[in-house]
Parts: C-alpha cells; structure tokens; sequence
C-alpha cells in the first residue's frame, strides 16, 4: 500500500533543510531536514523529548527556528518560505493548520462556533472587514451560510453534529479532539499539522480518528503531518515515518522499513540491537510501543 | 552636582517608601496571582494608625523620647494593619480563590473604595497635619540630610534584611515559595496553604503599615485618600522592578522615587506622575516582564 | 424523617458553643480593627492643633455588630442553608425553571417601552419642574453608565483584554467636544460622530504599543495612561483650562431646529409657548442618551455575530488557539480596543454637553473602576446583566442621596451622600461573593444549527489579556 502511494504522488508540499532549534545552552533539533510528500500522511515519531513538537512549533511559526529553511510548496505550485513568517500569516497565506497536544478549544463557544472562528479570514473579507457587514451590503449573507454548510460538513465528518450547538467543553475528551480537527480542517488547509491526535482515545475512537485521517487524505488532498505515541496508528494509516531522536533524525522512510530499522529499535528500547527483535515484535502486536 | 545629589537623596527617600508597599503587592501577586489593589488604602491605614497613636501617647506622656513614640506606632500600626488585611483576605478574597480571575480584582477594588470612604466617615474628610517628629538636620558641605531620610533608609534596609531572611532561610519562606511556584503540589506535600496565604497578606500590611508610618513622619500629614496615589505607585514599582520577584519590588520603588525626584527637581513638578508612567509604560513595551521578572515562555 | 432530624439537633450544643466561639472571635477582631479608627475621633480644636477623642458607644457597636452577626451566621443562617441544600440534593430536586414567565420572555420589549415613556410618566407625576431630578439623576446618569459599561464591555467582556483606564477615551470624547465646539463653534451632531472618531484614533495610539503585553501588565499600563490623560489635561492649562476645566460648554439642539439656550430666538420653550425650565433639555437629552444605548447595544448585537465578533470572544478564550487559525490577534485587539473606545467618546461628547463642564475631576481611575465593575458584576459579555448592574449601582448609590428620613433615624448631621462611596464598595464585595460571575453568567451562541442553547457560565474563559 505504501509503496504504491510513494510513486503516486511524488510532489513534496513540505521541505525541511538543516533546521536547528536552540533553548539556551539546550540543542533542541540539530539539523533536521526531512520532507511531506503531498497527499501522504507522514508520522513524525520519536521517544519523550526527541523534539517533535518542537518541530512542529517552527513549521507552523510559534517558534523561531535559530537555523535552516522550511519550504511549503502548494498546490498551485506557490511557494512559501515558513521560517519568514509569523504563526498566523503561515496559516492565513502558506495554509499550513495544526492542533495541540493538549487541547485548545475555544471551550466557551458552542461547537458550531468554533468552526466559524476557523473560517474568520475569509469571512471578513466577505464582509467587507465588517463594514460592509454591519451595513448588510456585499456577499456577507451568502458566504456566512456557505460557512454554516462547510461546518456542517466538517460536523458530519467528525460525527458531532448532534453535539453542534453545545458548548465544546462540555464535550468528552475524544469528541474534543476530533472537533479540533474538524476546526482545522476549516481553514481549508493544504498541510494539516496533528500533534498527538490520538493521545488518551480508547480503541474505538482511536480507530474513528483513522477513518476521519484517512478520510481527509483521500477525499481534501490535504497532506498530514502528524506527531503519535501511539503505534498501532502509525503504523496504520501513515505512508511515511520519520523517526527523531534528540533532535535528530535516526530513521527515514515507510512503516515497514521504520519497524525494522535498528536504529529505531534501539532508540526506543535501548537495548543491544540482537536482543531486539522478539521484542519488538511483541510490543507491536500489543499495539503500543 | 550638590542639586542632583541632594535630589538624589530625596529619590532614595521616597522610593524605600514606595518599595515597602511594593513588596505587599509582588507578595500577594506572586502567591495568588491578585492585584490587590486594597494594598494602597492598607498603607493609608497604616499611617492613621500611627497618627491616632501618636496623638494618644502625646497627650498621655508629654515628654516621651521620639524614639520610643516612633517604635510604639510602628508596632501598632502594624499590628492593625496586619488585622485588617488578614480579615479581608478571609472575608473578601478567600471564597473566591480558584474561581474566575476577575472576580478577586473587583472585589480588591471595592475593598479599596470601602477602606478609604471608611476612613473619610470615620475620620473626617479633611488632611491631617501632625507636628514634625523629627527635626534634626545633618549639612554635609551644601547638601542637607534630615534625620527622618536617615531614619527612613535605615528602617527600611533593617526590614528588608530581616524580610529577605525570611523568605530565602525559613520554613515559613519554603513554604511561601513552594506555594507560588504550583499551590496544589505545596498542599499535597503539607504546606497549609490557606495559613501560607494568611500570613503572606499579614506580612504585606505590616511593610506598608511601617511605609505608612514613614510617610507621615516624611510629610506630617494624613489623609483619607492617601492611599491611591502612592498605592498606584508602589504597584507600578512592582511592576517595573518584574512583578513576582522580591527584589525587583525594591528596585522599581527606588527607581520610581528617584524618577519622581529628579523630573521634578530638573523637568515640572506638575509633570513628574506624567513621566513615572510613561516610564513604566516604556520599560513594559520593550520588556514586558519588568527589569528583575521571569521572562514568560510561552506554552504552546 | 425524624431521623435525618435527629443528627441536626444532637449537634445543637457543638454548634451553639462554636458559635459561641466564633461570635467572641470576631467581636475582638473587630474590637482590635476598630478601636483606632472608630473608637478614636481626631478632629481640630480652635488653635488648629490636632486632637482626639473616645468614641466608645460607636466602637461597642461596632463590636457588638461583628459579635452578633457573626454569632448568628455559624449558629443559625450557614446550617439553615446547608440543611436546605441538604434536603433539596435529597428530594433530587434541580432548579429548572423551564416555563419563563411573560415578564421574562418579553423582557427586553418591556423595557423598552418603559424606558420611552419614562420622561412623560414622570412629568405627570411630578410636574415640569419636579421631573428634572428624577430624569437626570435616575434617567440619564444611569443611561451614561450603561452606555459606557456597554463601550467597554467590548475590551473586556468580549475580547477579554483587561483595560483599567477606560475613563481616558470618556474625557478624550468630552475634551474634544467642549473643545472643538468652543474654538470652532461646531455642533453637537456634528461633534459626536467625531468626538468617538477621535477616542477610537487614541485607542488605536494607546492600544498599537500595549496589546503585545499580557496579563495583568495589560491592566497597568492602560491604568497608567489613563492617569497619563488626566494628569496632562490638569497640567496643560493653556488649552484644557488646567483643574478648573472648561465651562459654558455649547448645550446640544434639536438638530439646529430648536436651541435650548435661554437667549436664542428658536428657544424650546419659548417656540411652542411654555415657560422657562431646563426640564425640557434634560428630558431631550434622557431620549439622545437613551438612542446613543440603543446604537451601542444594535452595534455589539451585529458584531457579536460577525467574523470580528467571534474572533474577540475566540480570543477571549485561547489566544494561541487563534493564531494557528490564521487569526491577526494584534488587528482583532485593536478593533476591540478602538470600537470600545469610541462608544466611550460618544459617551464623553454627550457628557459634556449634559454638564455644560468638563474637567479633569470627573475622569479619574474610581470612574474606570466603577464602570469596569459594572461590566464584571453584570455577567460578562451580557448586555443585560449590565443594564442592570449599572441601575442597581448607580442607582442605588443616587437614591441614597434622596433619602431624606435617614436624618430623621440618625439625626440631622447626618449625610446619606458620604456614605454613597461607601457602600458602593460594600455592594462590589457582596455581590462579587455571592455571584462571582455576575447577574447574568451564561452566554448567548451568535450561531445555531438546530437550537439556541446559552452557554453556562463556567465554560466560558475571561481572557488573559
């Protein structure tokens, strides 16, 4: 399946050249580069404290990178260089969305509102940048109905169109992140950036988030990123893993090559590399590693 | 030169006295993340406090030695102003620890419209002049130091000292620490954070209780809103020095005093809270935190 | 049932001696707070020498107070409600009280009308003359505050971003009106546009350096510019006219048709043959004021729910949140900053031309604070919660100026007005303790799928900015 993708698409949306990431005296990525292909769910994975998150806070312009170059290519063949942009411009421009690892949710918004928040760029352009909009002139009336029915849809997706009109912290931890997605998605993105999506889901959620990804995969075009501890989604949907350790990156390439790297194994078991095998092997039916 | 060190001097004056009421306002932010904006009108109580003992002991004991009188106000007002404190922080502020962060403000707020309309029904509306104290005054070449400077200086560095002892060497300043740094690990490691709190707020008034009573002895005279002004000072002090950090409560009340003196010796007097505030205002756009404070990492 | 009774009155005499207990505590608290500041009465005797008196019935009731209350809140009021909290969680009993009533449903509509007719019912009551106090006083000192609650409630109810010197966009709004009109004889329908063009272009100045800070740091510098305002039109005599201010402002007309100055031929009263009162500009200016609410609520209602509105109250809730939606939090701030501050120079264009003077008096920090605590105790963010806040405190604290009989209680020197302040502040703490979320705490959706559920209050976040 895999393989099969890999020579699909071969256009990269994403390049990472030699990103290095410094807290102080503290080498938080050291020249990193890696790349998204378009249309492809790429895994970022990687023991506690490799820097993975740390990555996705310089793609996506919360953190300034102190080295390197972070290309996004779109569709239309426009390209964007991230590391030049604020956080909110490379949403705005470059179309790049992301989630949290612990959840932000606008938790006093109902959850239908927080998918119009996520549609606020282009909604003040329809409305004029409101003045149009207060007045009732312009395309205002027709674009906030064409928002209610993007959400509407993104709702379906996430099966919270029950839940639509209740506020989203009153929602359970699963259906949150699943609206968090959803809320995402509705910047109509070109890469969508998942720290950790399926972190603390049962099996069963777990496994409707599967469905969603691979739903936006195959249907949007959108090209996933993703941050995941939790193994037996990796290795499911992604077509590309990249494998970080102290801000390194130890291994490259499809799921099946990752399992067996060596390097990975020894990476997270720490252990001889002859010892491993069995081992691995265990864990990975177990689902977790 | 003599004219900026004289004004120099005044600064120093002035800005100890903003940094003792300073230290209340980072105390209680940095334990409980309040503006206590009552602080002000605590140190207003302060310096009645002192006033009415002053008075007391004048019509009682004539001939009193001024250092005695001076003790026992400070150590009375101290004592009430830590009643005062310790009560409101129970009545007005506990019950609504934990819940939405507004709410604590506006009550602060309130208690400060309470305590200083107290004061004017009380007390009367008018100012309050007291005899000088102390009149002693040292020349040094064409410089003048009043004995109350000296006194000033010296009380303060005294309760400094011992305050810093306080909070860097003994159980009481670990605890204090523990329940700033995260209030819940401090309570499931036994500290009695509601006690911690309590005291916290007692330790405040007792400092703006003795600036209060330096205060009158600097001007010799109290007043009912006494305690807005220099209270909006020392919170800017707190501020600018890095809100949350003991030494930078100083700092930014000395520095505050010194801005004060010298744009009024060398710029207006009617300008000289014009130019404290944009001062501040200044310090806070190009470092947000304050000189001494933490910077804010912001969490992703 | 005797036996869920049986543990409350086996605990009578625990709880008695605790009350006991607890009622000495805090009579000798209270003797201890109180013995300087009320048991001793400093005044100045005939040589201007200060000197002091004892005030012993006063303090004893004020101890007597605390003893008492205290007594009777441990020993009676905290377990009566317990046992009926109690015995409600028993019963399993939820306040839901679905049916609202008529008054309820149609509240907003009621109050509409009531306010319209307000001035003609109370001319009929009380004459031309006898109405003047009750429309200024109780009409538009109160629609004031509405008004510039409402303005605000724009920073801080719906962006969340704290501003502590509301007060300085009211005097720019009252500055610019007694100025303009002085200098350049301009009206007041053409200055009240502008006077909000100009407190909205000083909101964006003040705002553009200090929206970058969070917190509380935030709340400082906005103080501290307040202050700045205020102390420089004190100083700046030359044009502000120092403390003394600026007086004979330019009374506002009815649209240049009709002039409420007492020499000008199209005078009101002499127009339509009625004698001289200054009743029939108040009662004017209680309907310009009343539509100058009635713009800022329409306006807030609108943005609420456009793109800008949910971007403030996002904001309000997770900053970072909107960023990585593609959100400018610096332009959004800046709208919320500018819009509120322009309905607070409308407000202050309207306040100069209702005194007929302004000065640095009337713009000091207790003003932002009063209005700021209207906001909170209003419910955040509820435009009806604070219309109320702001008639139960202003209100309130001006009835307390009309209650005359109180002299005949507590004798003739006694000033209900000195104790205004007072308990405004008291107010701001009770019912701050009570309603920490204020009269209204839920939050109505700006959009719905299938129904229109308020959101309870304890979702809702109050910013950090």
């Amino acid at each position: 399946m895999t393989s099969a993708n890999e020579t699909m698409t071969s256009d990269t949306i994403l390049k990472v050249e030699h990103l290095s990431m410094r807290f102080g005296g503290l080498m938080a990525i050291n020249d990193l580069s890696l790349e998204v292909k378009r249309g492809e769910i790429t895994a970022l994975i990687g023991p506690n404290g490799a820097g993975k998150t740390t990555v996705f806070n310089c793609i996506t312009g919360f953190y300034k990178p102190t080295m390197g170059m972070i290309t996004l290519r779109q569709k239309a063949g426009k390209e964007f260089l991230l590391e030049r942009l604020t956080d909110f411009e490379i949403t705005k421009h470059a179309k790049v969305a992301r989630t949290f690892q612990n959840i932000r949710l606008f938790s006093g918004l109902t959850v239908l509102e927080n998918l119009l928040v996520a549609q606020h760029n282009k909604l003040m352009k329809a409305s004029g940048y409101t003045v149009m909009g207060l007045i009732g002139l312009g395309s205002y009336k027709r674009e906030a109905e064409a928002s209610i029915e993007l959400a509407r849809h993104w709702l379906e997706r996430a099966d919270l169109t029950d839940r639509a009109d209740d506020p989203a912290g009153d929602l359970p931890y699963g259906a949150q992140r699943r609206l968090e997605i959803a809320r995402a998605m509705c910047t109509g993105p070109e890469l969508l950036c998942l720290d950790e999506p399926a972190a603390g889901l049962n099996p069963r959620e777990s496994l409707a988030l599967n469905t969603l990804l691979n739903g936006i995969r195959d249907e949007t075009g959108t090209s996933i990123l993703l941050i995941e501890h939790d193994m037996s989604v990796v290795m499911e949907i992604s077509d590309h893993v990249v494998v970080l350790e102290y801000g390194q990156k130890i291994s490259d390439g499809n799921p099946d090559h990752v399992k067996n790297d060596p390097k990975v194994i020894a990476a997270y078991l720490g252990v001889e590399d002859d010892e491993v095998e069995e081992v691995i092997a265990e864990e990975l039916d177990g689902g977790t590693l | 030169m003599e004219y900026f060190i004289q004004q120099l001097l005044n600064g120093l004056t002035l800005g100890s006295i903003y940094g003792l009421v300073a230290i209340g306002y980072t105390m209680v932010y940095g334990i409980i993340g309040m503006i206590n904006f009552a602080h002000g009108d605590i140190f207003m109580l302060g310096g009645f406090a002192a006033l009415i003992v002053f008075l007391i002991l004048t019509s009682f004991f004539a001939g009193i030695p001024v250092a005695l009188a001076l003790l026992v106000m400070l150590v009375v007002a101290m004592l009430v102003t830590s009643l005062w404190n310790w009560t409101i922080e129970r009545v007005a502020y506990r019950p609504l620890r934990g819940s939405f962060r507004l709410a604590p403000l506006i009550t602060a707020i309130g208690m400060s419209i309470v305590l200083s309309n107290f004061i004017q029904v009380t007390q009367g509306p008018r100012n309050k002049p007291v005899p000088p104290l102390v009149n002693d005054v040292y020349h040094f070449g064409s410089i003048t130091v009043s004995l109350k400077q000296i006194l000033i200086v010296i009380v303060t560095s005294v309760l400094l000292a011992a305050f810093w002892y306080i909070v860097n060497k003994t159980p009481l300043g670990r605890a204090q620490r523990a329940t700033e740094q995260d209030r819940k690990m401090a309570a499931l490691l036994g500290v009695d954070v509601d006690r911690t709190i309590s005291i916290t707020f007692v330790m405040g008034a007792a400092l703006a209780a003795v600036a209060g009573t330096m205060y009158l002895m600097y001007y010799g005279v109290a007043s009912f809103n006494d305690g807005f002004i220099p209270g909006v000072k020392a919170f800017t002090a707190a501020v600018l020095g890095g809100i949350g950090s003991l030494p930078g409560a100083v700092l930014g009340g000395l520095l505050i005093g010194l801005i004060e003196s010298l744009w009024s010796a060398y710029f207006s007097i009617a300008y000289k809270d014009v130019a404290t505030f944009a001062i501040l205002a200044f310090v806070l756009i190009f470092k947000p935190t304050g000189i001494l404070g933490r910077p804010e990492v912001e969490k992703v | 049932m005797s036996n869920a009774n049986s543990p409350a009155t086996d605990a009578a005499p625990g709880l008695m001696a605790k009350a006991l207990r607890e009622g000495l505590f805090a009579g000798l608290l209270a003797f201890g707070m109180f013995l300087l500041y009320v048991g001793v009465e400093t005044y100045q005797n005939i040589d201007n020498a200060l000197v002091w008196r004892m005030r012993w019935g006063l303090l004893a009731v004020f101890v007597a107070i605390a003893a008492v209350g205290r007594f009777l809140v441990v020993g009676f009021i905290r377990p009566n409600i317990d046992r009926r909290k109690l015995s409600k969680a028993k019963a399993g009993l939820l306040e839901v009280s679905e049916d609202k009533g008529f008054f309820h449903r149609h509240f907003l509509k009621i109050a509409m009308i009531a306010l319209v007719l307000y001035p003609p019912v109370i001319v009929t009551l009380y004459g031309v003359q006898g109405s003047l106090k009750f429309v200024d006083n109780f009409g538009i000192q109160i629609l004031i505050y509405v008004m510039l609650a409402w303005g605000l409630n724009v920073v801080v109810g719906l962006a969340g971003l704290l501003d502590l010197g509301y007060v300085a966009f009211y005097a720019v709004g009252a500055y610019s009106y007694a100025l303009l009109s002085d200098h350049f004889g301009l009206s007041f329908w053409v200055l009240l546009p502008m006077a909000g063009i100009l407190a909205a272009f000083w909101g964006i100045i003040l705002g553009f350096p200090v929206l970058r800070l969070r917190g509380d740091y935030l709340a400082i510098v906005t103080l501290a510019f307040g202050e700045i305002i205020r102390l420089v039109l004190m100083n700046w005599s030359e044009v502000t006219g120092g403390t003394a201010g600026i007086s004979g402002v330019a009374k506002a007309s009815i649209f240049g048709i009709y002039s409420f100055d007492v020499g000008a031929s199209n005078n009101f009263a002499k127009s339509f043959g009625l004698p001289m009162s200054s009743a029939y500009y108040k009662i004017f200016l209680f309907y310009v004021i009343l539509a100058l609410c009635l713009i800022t609520a329409y306006v807030t209602i609108r943005l609420r729910r456009m793109p800008i509105g949910r971007a403030w109250e996002a904001l309000r809730e997770d900053e970072i949140a909107c960023r990585s939606l593609g959100i400018d939090t610096v332009k959004t701030k800046l709208t919320a900053f500018a819009i509120g501050a322009m309905f607070g120079g409308f407000a202050g264009s309207f306040f100069a031309a209702r005194q007929g003077f302004v000065s640095p008096e009337s713009f000091v920090f207790l003003e932002s604070a009063v209005i700021l605590a209207i906001v909170v105790l209003g419910g955040m963010g509820s435009l009806t919660g604070i219309a109320i806040a702001a008639v139960v405190m202003i209100g309130g604290t001006e009835a307390l100026r009309e209650m005359e009989f109180l002299k005949h209680i507590f004798g003739p020197d006694f000033t209900p007005e000195l104790y205004r302040m007072l308990l405004f502040g008291l107010a701001m703490v009770v019912v701050m303790l009570f309603k920490p979320r204020g009269f209204v705490g839920s939050r109505e959706p700006t959009a719905f799928l299938k129904e229109r559920k308020s959101v309870s209050g304890s979702f809702t976040k109050e910013g950090h900015g």
